[in-house]
């Protein structure tokens, strides 16, 4: 049976006594919310801190309030995310096809926010990265999927996060020193290494959702459940009557971030959503995608869909009839 | 007496349901002894290196280790086929795959023994890796192994029944195809664990996940050195095995000596990577395929060449090679037939039996391009088919009998099922059926090692209280042979499989059964306890006749009942009946046993491929494709599977929709393959998904609602004439849905798995179809030389010119 | 050796206590320490489902729950499911209808399905499937499962009413 190393830990009451343990444990210290990427990490020795600062007994993490946004505490459950009525479409059907039903029993919000990039040649055994005298991300000097990089190009696997971007949130990070807002777009760094723009010490404690948008999420994996996403797409529009006035959509699983296509937004500005329209939009959103050959399927394959997949998104927003299309893509309604 | 049947036929609780729907069934790591201690391996990172040094020193003097053994500990060598003893428990000088055992460390827990593990001190030479049968084709040197035809080349043959070329030659039309199958592992649920220990009376036992206590058993006294009747091996119940637990694993040999050495028990449970290491799964194969046909569909021959990727060690690869080619003549009648078979060796974990055995990849290519010739002769695939059958009590050209055949009901049926000639290229663009069919063996004719005691042995004991026991080295592996044990002696003596208890898989104490390979122990071991059953049955009933005033052979045995065949006299409880004939007779026991019928060839090589009984199946796969992204949906498969006679239909049809589930894993995501990295910057050769996410198989989401039909014509070879039902019912389903995309949107994927990105590929190619485009030249030796049976063959080997002379 | 722990647990309704070395999972907890083995690892990286249990009513995945984390938490394995000598409907369905075959991932999955009747029950199958996406199965096909899980909730109506 795989074993985790030895730890020691802490299990603070409050955000405030969590923040000041990070700030006094310093880089020896790692958060533990859900613990189902950091676990499975720790028994495969990517990391192995030396002290655990468990979020579980933080209560004011697991609040929710809905005023003129809908705030969601970081803590919560993702299947709490799915079962909230008050929940966004983007952000619920993101949170729904997260791995399993079970993982989103455990998973939080904030733990999918901040996953940790991944690779084929990363998330393996210590042994397994041995045989291949490990890589750029950890322990390694080599990227073995681009050999010349400089940089890592592990790839951002949350999916709540492109929805979350096109939902336009943002998160409150919170240190010792205080706390900020960041949009979650600016959350992230396209490094696989140093992904998040979060510092060691900060905490997520809550995500704000602004009000407004009909939006939508569509995820590309292999199997109808366990898979991290190859693809995701996030589309979130603004209307009046048929035209749109704003629009934001995002991508996931093919950089080492989530990140905004603005261009798109752009140029759907003022249009209604016809064929045409879609298909050019489709494009524009799949020249941004650049999947690398670090995840499953075939790499030109997933370049290939992409615009398939954003076509999927902004038609299920115009109002098409998309069920059976995400039957066969998600194996389920999501309904 | 004949009677109506109670117990065989109707659906029923198995006999272990209730210990494994309550978590009450001890499997090997759930087994815990006092003073128990655990062992952990250390394994190769790298695929080709010779051991030049092992410095343990460090993990021997590491708090809480009370025990490294390395190479040096275990100076005999194993292997599960007499002809590829290979392997070491732990490597002593070389090193063969990523993963390859090397050292080990016993310590008070499992996470001591990581800790010290991370000790050892493995300085290796590396050599350059052997990373495919083409490599290995195009490099002798290095060798992997010493031994086999020559360089990388472990083994290769070649028959030809009756001169295949003259055959292909006068054919109308010839097809020629290739086509690749990629490897794939078991992935049982369980992953392996042994659990060793001296017993009170100084001998060794060990408990274990092992599909083959028997092979074990053998295998531990050769490595260790000790007498055969110092040694027990109990086959703990397997949590899910598909062959992946038929080889001796080198954890089962270092936990025995460590148990010895230290007189403590010893416990070892592998990691999922590990298992995956172990392997010893589908090999992946490429072969090509030569068919000729006469414009009215019938087959005249087939060549057939393959090219077996091996894995760094033997294994049943000896036995897998004949399987790529031995069960094709099966289904379909060939007046001529050549087969040439290479398998090489290569520094990645050693394939061996998975579900089928060798007989999918063929069977692959043979369906997909039977769907291509009906497509060129204008005719449907299943009549193409229906004309081609083999005939029942028949032999093929590379004489094997065929028994009894249910295919020609199988195609009938699933036909019907499917809506097959209504909805066949009218569910419009997109969406398609495809159909194929199979069969498979009933337990393979030759045990692995010489000899020529029987196959399975039964002991059936009675005791006064009407209790039944039986006792049988089969192998419960969650196919349910405890249940078909318990529903054979219950129906012959006429009891319910309440009063029964199996004892099974312990060396120590059941008679032999070679074991749970080869879909074998229904046929085998049922047919020994049929023997042994019926032996109690007669001495009963030769006691109480006088007292029924009947004759002893019209004694009827029912429902706890023993009375007169007309119903003359009130008759007697089975518990009476039992209590008489101890009175008379002394303690009721009996034992029976079973050994497979002489193979009709007489060639050698004869031996891989015959059986006491065929089954068949015959599958109809829907799909739907998206032409845009070529991804793929499947929302019902059809099945119909010639079982002969169902023991258990629960059962019964759970290993019919398992086998379905597992092929259609195969064919659109399970791949056991490899990532070698860029030479010139590492030596790296390694598995590429060693994980339960990575390594893709359907999740309950994936898996399609399947209708599945049993074809019921009880074989007389087979007890109560059940004919196998676990490996079968896989076969057929790759091709149909290979088959099946073609239908829908007109591509040919001649390469398993099936994926959307080949899909869209294929459609977007000029030939419209993905697959292996050339095959190497293989070096296949002069074929061995056989007439078949409507030639005048005798089933011997003889020379090629001979055939004119006797024709 | 390193330091344990006195980990205290509501089992099965029952309260139980045990010396755990501090770095263990629940999943290694209950199997080591309390003695249950009824519950089954496949992976301990949360890719097969086999070691799932019910926390404070929830399935969720033993191997990835710290044992430290679930001090006096209700923890629910498939020991605790039968009714004295007789099975749970859940139990019973498995065993007639195939639900079951090699047994190892049966655990996991009953104990899923438990969750599930308990929120809903009156499944559809794709409510089902959805439900149990989450375990892994290599011998049925899941089809019987499904099946079982039919059975069982029909059962459990029938004694709600």
């Amino acid at each position: 049976m795989l074993r985790l190393p030895w730890f020691e830990h802490r299990a603070p009451r409050s955000v405030a006594e969590a923040a000041k343990i990070l700030a006094g444990e310093g880089p020896r210290a790692m958060l533990i919310a859900g613990g189902t990427d950091l676990l499975p990490n720790m028994k495969r020795r990517h990391q192995a801190p030396k002290v655990l600062v468990s979020l579980r007994g933080v209560s004011e993490l697991k609040n929710f309030s809905n005023g003129s946004g809908t705030n969601f505490g970081s803590a919560l459950t993702l299947n709490q995310i799915v079962q909230n009525p008050k929940t966004p479409a983007a952000l619920r059907q993101a949170a729904a096809q997260v791995a399993t039903p079970h993982l989103r029993n455990m998973g939080t919000l904030g733990g999918n926010l901040c996953l940790d990039t991944r690779c084929n040649y990363y998330n393996q055994s210590y042994e397994w990265r041995k045989a291949i005298d490990f890589c750029l991300k950890v322990d390694g000097k080599i990227c073995w999927v681009a050999t010349a990089s400089k940089r890592c190009v592990a790839v951002s696997s949350t999916d709540t996060a492109p929805a979350l971007i096109a939902l336009n949130a943002a998160v409150t990070l919170v240190s010792s020193q205080g706390e900020r807002e960041v949009k979650v777009e600016d959350l992230y760094r396209n490094d696989g290494i140093e992904y998040l723009s979060r510092k060691p010490d900060e905490i997520l404690t809550e995500v704000r959702v602004p009000k407004g948008w009909t939006s939508t999420y569509w995820k590309l994996r292999r199997r109808g459940s366990f898979d991290f996403p190859i693809l995701g797409v996030a589309a979130a529009l603004k209307f009046e009557k048929e035209v749109i006035t704003e629009a934001r959509i995002a991508l996931g699983a093919v950089a080492s971030r989530p990140f905004l296509v603005e261009k798109a937004g752009e140029f759907l500005k003022g249009k209604s959503l016809s064929d045409e329209v879609i298909a050019q939009v489709a494009e524009l959103v799949a020249n941004r995608a650049k999947p690398m050959d670090n995840t499953d399927m075939d790499l030109y394959w997933r370049k290939e869909v992409a615009d398939d997949f954003a076509g999927y998104a902004l038609r299920e927003l115009r109002g098409d009839d998309m069920r059976e299309t995400r039957l066969r893509i998600a194996r389920s309604e999501l309904a | 007496m004949k009677k109506k049947l109670d117990v065989v036929g109707k659906a029923r609780r198995r006999v272990d349901a209730r210990a494994k729907v309550t978590g009450a069934l001890r499997y090997a790591d759930d087994l815990f002894m006092p003073r128990m201690l655990y062992a952990k391996l250390l394994r190769s990172p790298h695929p080709h290196a010779v051991i030049e040094k092992i410095d343990a020193e460090k993990a021997r003097r590491h708090p809480g280790v009370h025990l490294v053994l390395t190479g040096k500990d275990f100076p005999v060598p194993f292997g599960i086929m007499p002809v590829s003893v290979d392997e070491y428990p732990l490597a002593p000088e070389r090193v063969r795959y990523v993963g390859d055992p090397v050292a080990a460390v016993i310590a008070v827990d499992e996470q001591t023994a990581v800790e010290a593990i991370a000790l050892i001190e493995v300085r290796y030479r590396i050599l350059k890796p052997i990373e495919s049968p083409e490599a290995g084709l195009n490099n002798p040197e290095p060798r992997i192994h010493d031994y086999g035809e020559q360089g990388n080349i472990h083994r290769n043959q070649s028959y030809e029944f009756g001169k295949t070329e003259e055959a292909l030659k006068s054919s109308d039309l010839v097809f020629e195809d290739l086509f690749f199958y990629e490897g794939n592992t078991h992935l049982p649920m369980e992953q392996q664990a042994s659990l060793a220990f001296v017993d009170p009376e100084g001998r060794l036992q060990i408990s274990s996940s092992t599909q083959n206590p028997h092979y074990l058993h053998r295998q531990l006294a050769r490595v260790l050195q000790i007498a055969e009747t110092r040694i027990r091996v109990v086959a703990t119940p397997n949590g899910g095995a598909f062959g992946g637990k038929c080889d001796p694993g080198g954890h089962e040999f270092v936990v025995s000596k460590a148990a010895l050495v230290l007189g403590r028990p010893v416990k070892i449970g592998l990691t999922r990577e590990e298992v995956f290491y172990v392997h010893r799964g589908r090999h992946p194969v490429l072969m090509k395929m030569k068919t000729g046909v006469t414009k009215d569909g019938k087959l005249t021959g087939m060549h057939l060449q393959t090219l077996l990727d091996g894995g760094g060690y033997g294994s049943h690869g000896p036995a897998s090679t004949f399987y790529t080619g031995v069960l094709t003549p099966v289904t379909y009648h060939y007046p001529r037939f050549k087969f040439e078979a290479c398998r090489v060796f290569t520094n990645k974990p050693a394939c061996g039996p998975k579900r089928g055995h060798g007989t999918p990849q063929p069977r692959f290519g043979q369906e997909v391009q039977l769907d291509k010739i009906a497509g060129k002769l204008g005719m449907d695939p299943a009549e193409l088919r229906l004309k081609n059958l083999t005939k029942a009590d028949s032999l093929t050209a590379s004489w094997l009998r065929v028994g009894s055949t249910g295919l020609g009901d199988c195609i009938t049926k699933v036909t019907e099922m499917s809506g097959w000639k209504q909805r066949r290229g009218k569910l419009g663009r997109g969406r398609g059926l495809g159909l194929a069919c199979s069969t498979y063996m009933c337990g393979a004719g030759v045990a692995i090692y010489w000899n020529k005691m029987p196959h399975s042995g039964v002991q059936v004991l009675l005791d006064r209280s009407g209790g039944v026991i039986v006792y049988c080295g089969a192998t419960e592996i969650g196919q349910g042979s405890d249940d078909v044990l318990a529903a054979i002696v219950a129906e012959t003596l006429g009891v319910d499989t309440g009063v029964v208890r199996v004892v099974s898989g312990d060396t120590g104490i059941t008679p032999v059964d070679l074991g749970s390979y080869s879909s074998r122990v229904t046929i085998m071991a049922g047919n020994a306890a049929v023997q042994a059953a019926e032996r109690l049955r007669v001495q009963i009933a030769a006691v109480v006749s006088e007292t029924l005033g009947t004759l002893p052979d019209r004694v009827v045995f029912s429902q706890g009942r023993v009375f007169a065949a007309d119903h003359s006299g009130p008759g007697m409880s089975f518990v009476e009946a039992v209590a008489a004939a101890e009175s008379q007779l002394g303690t009721l026991s009996a034992v029976g046993s079973y050994s497979p019928p002489k193979a009709p060839g007489k060639y050698k090589g004869a031996g891989v491929g015959p059986s006491p009984a065929y089954s068949f199946s015959s599958c109809v796969v829907e799909v739907e494709v998206d032409e845009r992204t070529g991804w793929i949906h499947v929302p019902k498969i059809w099945i119909a599977h010639d079982i002969g006679r169902a023991l258990n239909p629960t059962l019964a049809r759970g290993q019919v929709i398992g086998g379905v589930y597992m092929g259609l894993g195969e064919a659109l995501m399970e791949e056991q393959s490899f990532r070698r990295l860029p030479e010139k910057l590492s030596g790296a050769l390694v598995h590429r998904a060693p994980s339960m996410l990575d390594y893709k198989s359907l999740t309950s989401l994936d898996m399609p609602d399947v209708e599945v039909a049993l074809i019921e014509d009880p074989d007389p070879n087979c007890p109560y004439g059940a004919k196998e039902v676990g490996q079968g019912p896989l076969l057929p389903v790759m091709p149909a849905l290979a088959n099946a995309i073609y239908d829908a949107v007109g591509v040919r994927i001649d390469e398993i798995p099936i994926t959307p990105d080949k899909v869209l590929r294929a459609l977007e190619s000029e030939s419209k179809r993905v697959g292996p485009q050339s095959f190497p030249s293989v070096p296949y030796p002069e074929p061995m030389f056989v007439l078949p049976p409507w030639e005048g063959g005798d089933g011997k080997e003889t020379k090629r010119d001979a055939s004119a002379a006797v024709v | 050796m390193g330091e344990k722990f006195r980990c205290g647990l509501t089992v099965n309704g029952e309260r139980a206590e045990a010396l755990v070395l501090s770095y263990k999972t629940l999943l290694e907890a209950l199997r080591e320490d309390f003695g249950l083995t009824g519950t089954k690892h496949g992976c301990e990286l949360g890719e097969c489902g086999a070691c799932t249990v019910l926390l404070d009513g929830e399935p969720v995945l033993s191997c990835l729950v710290l044992a430290l984390e679930c001090e006096g938490r209700a923890v629910q394995t498939i020991e605790g499911l039968a009714r004295g000598p007789e099975l749970h409907p859940l139990q019973a369905a498995f065993a007639d209808f195939g639900g079951s075959q090699c047994g190892y991932c049966t655990p996991g999955v009953i104990m899923t399905a438990k969750a599930l009747l308990e929120k809903n029950p009156n499944p559809t199958r794709q409510q089902i499937k959805e439900a149990t996406a989450g375990n892994l199965c290599r011998c049925t096909g899941y089809n019987q499962i499904v099946e079982s899980i039919e059975d069982a909730a029909a059962k459990l109506r029938a004694e709600a009413k």
